[in-house]
């Protein structure tokens, strides 16, 4: 039985010491302080307890105990997400997984890395390069985000066109339930018997159990990578040439673009040689084989001079192609560098739809009153606009979520999402209501209390209560039409 | 096309129906896989006749078609454009509709490659047990708004809902294929496919099957030369027919009376010391067995190898799945309930209980 809201904290401080060693629960105001926010540091909320377990066993032992309380639990990896998912909870506890960090197994010969939450991204990579082989998925801040995160994230990266997002690179997980249960999810065949529960708990934010283990995929490293970088005068052009790529039947191993402003932001950064006067600059990386590579070079140049590239230069070399990524990667720093604040949007389109996106965005900036840069995963169509504003003047905060949350509507009214890779958090759980209607809602709740009738986990994140949407659609009424008719209203 | 219908309305007021009766319905598109599976008692409820392609962009590689939409049809439309669905699905029959492949989830030679149909799915609307029409995914290729139940019908036998559509990314189909045979022993060939799947190889499949280790490679011609300079064998002319056979269990092998296996592993396990006749795809991750071992020792067998076995039975009338560890159950139960509540769908088919 849980006596939900109950235990006073030190009590609960006192039983969690019984548990663990001292220095892994923290309940001292400056200790919680470095976790009052993860990337997103807009949304701030001081933990109640937080504790930092460094065995599984441990982090069973801290679910039985808040199970028992009826204590809400976040979970947390390098706090590096972008959508509040680890916005901490005012009565429950945080729950670091940063020292779970251990690299439990790399099998060269059936190509898996065994490994805890809290290894980074491209300690994976770095511990298989030997072999030959790397882990796939590479979101922009790999150097410091965990694999735990990108699990409940479905994190994507740069590559995830060809190579696919963490949904396609796992294989198996170990799941602690709210009860304290561990779970194994998957396996390490290439399917398992009964539902595909890794499916499911691939991206859920943290809302239906927590991650202590995964096994993931490795993947050869392509005999060679090649990158050509295009510049177009007109932004349109660029985004038709990307199409024309693709119905070429080539598969860029990663395809990116970014418009003018990111375009100069990223070049005062990172000098990588970008051509400061163009509209838009396209990134198209080819790899494979040696010959592969080299004939779908030669392809790619042919469609994007017909395509209108003012400029076309292929990487001289390994130096020149790590330069021009690392401008592409450095972005979102680079823009940061214009204006005091800047608020990173995370929808995704239908390609063709781009043209017609970004005149929008253009056109909401200007009403908004606040720039905008715009950094595309072109290949698979995540849009990525850099809104910029300055949190201490009066109301510019305000306006740029509000910007942002129109930007993320435009993505839905053109049959997109509002989140390809960032999640929804409790960033986004306005706009759910923008993107699912009142059946998939209860329906996600309904999976929700599957794995977590208590509703302890991550509480308040990802899905929307039909009361938030219906107070949320009395204040966004779109040509006429209240989104959830069939709801009563508050 | 003609013959294309949206059939929306009628299907959902069968479920609903059903749901208020509680009378169990069996869903069946095709007809090709109603073995595949433990059998159901129920009344029909027919989604063969819910078909056609209601969107195709070559250049956005997403196709969204009607759960009875035949498999052979996308398939031709796709190819006719220079595409293909990458996983390579099994028809295992005529009538196989894009429904069904989603719902058992079913991936051919590429599958250790190039994914599973699971790994294709963008979005599906699909009819939960209480007949109401949801829309999970979308046809972008990244999407993580909301729990991903699209992919978790795939595979789910349609027990947790009646797919009404499906969006797939599609990909383009290669150049060239060559497929190389070399003749040796299973374990030899299981040492040299997980080898050759760790070097940057267009290795597209590779399976030991009549004696010989098969290697598929896909890709740019030009890089055939270096390739063949790398790895020993012969050139297998007819080599689609191979694989097709081989994806649609119509090698000599699978004419075998006796029950077959189809036992998945991690790809580098040994054989399994189980008596019969074996035949390996998936670069190891999936071999089959012809023979009379006992269910309880394959069972025991394949798990102790990190993997699952699951049972054809010799007349083809039944498959039997893996039990489930009792957490996993449990977890199964609920969720069943949470889809589907009068438990009307499909009931029975992956589990009893279920």
């Amino acid at each position: 039985m849980s006596d939900r809201g109950g235990i006073g904290k030190a009590e609960m401080v006192a039983q969690l010491l019984a548990l663990l060693p001292s220095d892994s629960v923290l309940s001292e105001p400056e200790d919680l302080h470095p976790y009052e926010c993860d990337g997103l540091s807009a949304y701030r909320q001081q933990p109640w307890i937080t504790v930092l377990p460094r065995t599984v066993d441990e982090v069973q032992d801290v679910m039985r105990l808040c199970h028992r309380h009826g204590v809400p639990v976040v979970a947390r990896g390098a706090g590096t997400g972008l959508s509040g998912g680890a916005l901490p909870h005012p009565r429950g506890l945080l729950l670091g997984l940063a020292r779970l960090h251990g690299i439990l197994a790399i099998d060269p010969i059936a190509r898996t890395a065994r490994v805890q939450p809290g290894v980074r991204n491209l300690a994976i990579s770095e511990a298989a390069a030997p072999y030959g082989l790397y882990y796939a998925p590479d979101p922009s801040s790999q150097i410091a985000c965990t694999i735990g995160g990108n699990v409940a994230e479905n994190s994507g990266g740069v590559h995830c066109l060809k190579y696919g997002l963490t949904v396609h690179n796992i294989l198996q997980i170990k799941l602690v339930t709210p009860e304290g249960e561990l779970l194994v999810i998957g396996g390490e065949a290439l399917d398992s018997p009964g539902y595909d529960l890794l499916a499911l708990v691939t991206g859920s934010e943290g809302m239906l159990g927590v991650v202590v283990e995964a096994t993931v995929r490795l993947l050869p490293r392509p005999e060679q990578a090649q990158v050509l970088l295009a510049a177009f005068d007109d932004v349109e052009k660029a985004g038709a040439a990307v199409g024309a790529v693709i119905s070429e039947g080539i598969i860029p191993a990663g395809l990116e673009m970014m418009d003018n402003l990111a375009i100069r932001a990223a070049e005062d950064f990172a000098h990588a040689g970008y051509p400061r006067e163009a509209a838009a600059i396209l990134l198209c990386e080819l790899d494979g084989t040696r010959e592969e590579v080299a004939g779908q070079v030669t392809r790619v140049r042919q469609i994007l001079e017909q395509g209108g590239a003012t400029e076309l230069r292929l990487a001289r070399d390994e130096a020149e192609r790590a330069l021009f990524w690392k401008g592409r990667k450095s972005a979102f720093p680079a823009v940061g560098r214009l204006a005091p604040d800047y608020y990173c949007m995370d929808g995704t389109i239908p390609r063709r739809q781009l043209p017609l996106v970004l005149r929008r965005i253009g056109e909401l900036s200007g009403q908004f009153d606040l720039p905008v840069a715009n950094v595309f995963h072109a290949g698979d169509g995540n849009l990525h606009p850099l809104i910029l504003y300055d949190a201490n003047k009066p109301g510019e905060l305000a306006r740029a979520e509000a910007f942002g949350g129109k930007i993320l509507e435009l993505c839905v009214e053109v049959g997109g999402s509002i989140t390809g890779e960032h999640g929804v958090g409790m960033e986004k759980i306005d706009q759910m209501c923008v993107q699912f209607g009142a059946a998939e809602l209860t329906q996600f709740h309904a999976i929700k209390h599957a794995f977590d009738p208590q509703e302890l986990l991550n509480p308040g994140k990802a899905v929307p209560t039909l009361h938030r949407c219906a107070e949320f659609g009395a204040m966004h009424v779109h040509g006429g039409k209240l989104p959830h008719p069939d709801l009563e209203r508050f | 096309m003609a013959g294309d219908r949206d059939q929306t309305d009628a299907l959902r007021q069968q479920v609903v129906q059903a749901h208020e009766g509680r009378t169990p319905l069996v869903i069946r598109g095709g007809g090709s896989k109603g073995f595949y599976g433990r059998p159901t008692d129920g009344i029909p409820l027919d989604t063969g006749g819910h078909r056609g392609v209601i969107s195709y962009e070559p250049t956005e590689l997403v196709l969204t078609a009607r759960a009875g939409t035949p498999l052979a049809q996308i398939e031709a439309l796709l190819a006719a454009q220079g595409q293909m669905l990458a996983f390579e699905p099994p028809h295992w029959g005529e009538g196989a509709t894009l429904g069904g492949t989603v719902a058992c989830n079913l991936s051919g030679p590429r599958r250790p490659f190039a994914g599973s149909a699971r790994d294709y799915v963008l979005g599906c609307r699909v009819l939960n047990g209480r007949g109401e029409p949801l829309h999970f995914g979308g046809e972008v290729m990244k999407n993580v708004a909301g729990y991903d139940a699209a992919r978790l019908m795939a595979g789910a036998l349609g027990t947790l809902g009646v797919l009404l559509d499906v969006s797939l990314k599609v990909l383009p189909a290669p150049e060239q294929e060559l497929t190389l045979v070399q003749a040796c022993p299973p374990d030899q060939a299981l040492e040299t496919m997980n080898r050759l799947a760790g070097r940057p190889l267009p290795l597209s499949a590779a399976a030991w099957a009549e004696g010989g280790l098969h290697l598929r490679f896909s890709g740019a011609a030009s890089a055939f030369a270096s390739i063949r300079e790398h790895v020993p064998g012969d050139v297998l002319t007819d080599a689609a027919t191979f694989w097709t056979d081989l994806r649609e269990r119509r090698l000599p092998f699978f004419a075998d009376a006796r029950a077959l296996w189809r036992i998945a592993l991690p790809p580098a396990a040994p054989q399994p010391a189980l008596a019969g006749d074996w035949l390996i795809d998936w670069g190891g991750a999936q071999r089959w067995l012809a023979g009379d071992a006992p269910a309880d020792q394959v069972r025991a067998a394949a798990a102790a190898l990190g993997g699952h076995a699951t049972l054809f039975h010799a007349d083809a009338s039944a498959v039997d799945f893996h039990p489930l560890a009792d957490g996993l159950w449990a977890l199964h139960r609920r969720l069943k309930q949470a889809f589907d509540p009068a438990g009307i769908l499909n009931p029975g088919r992956m589990y009893a209980g279920l």
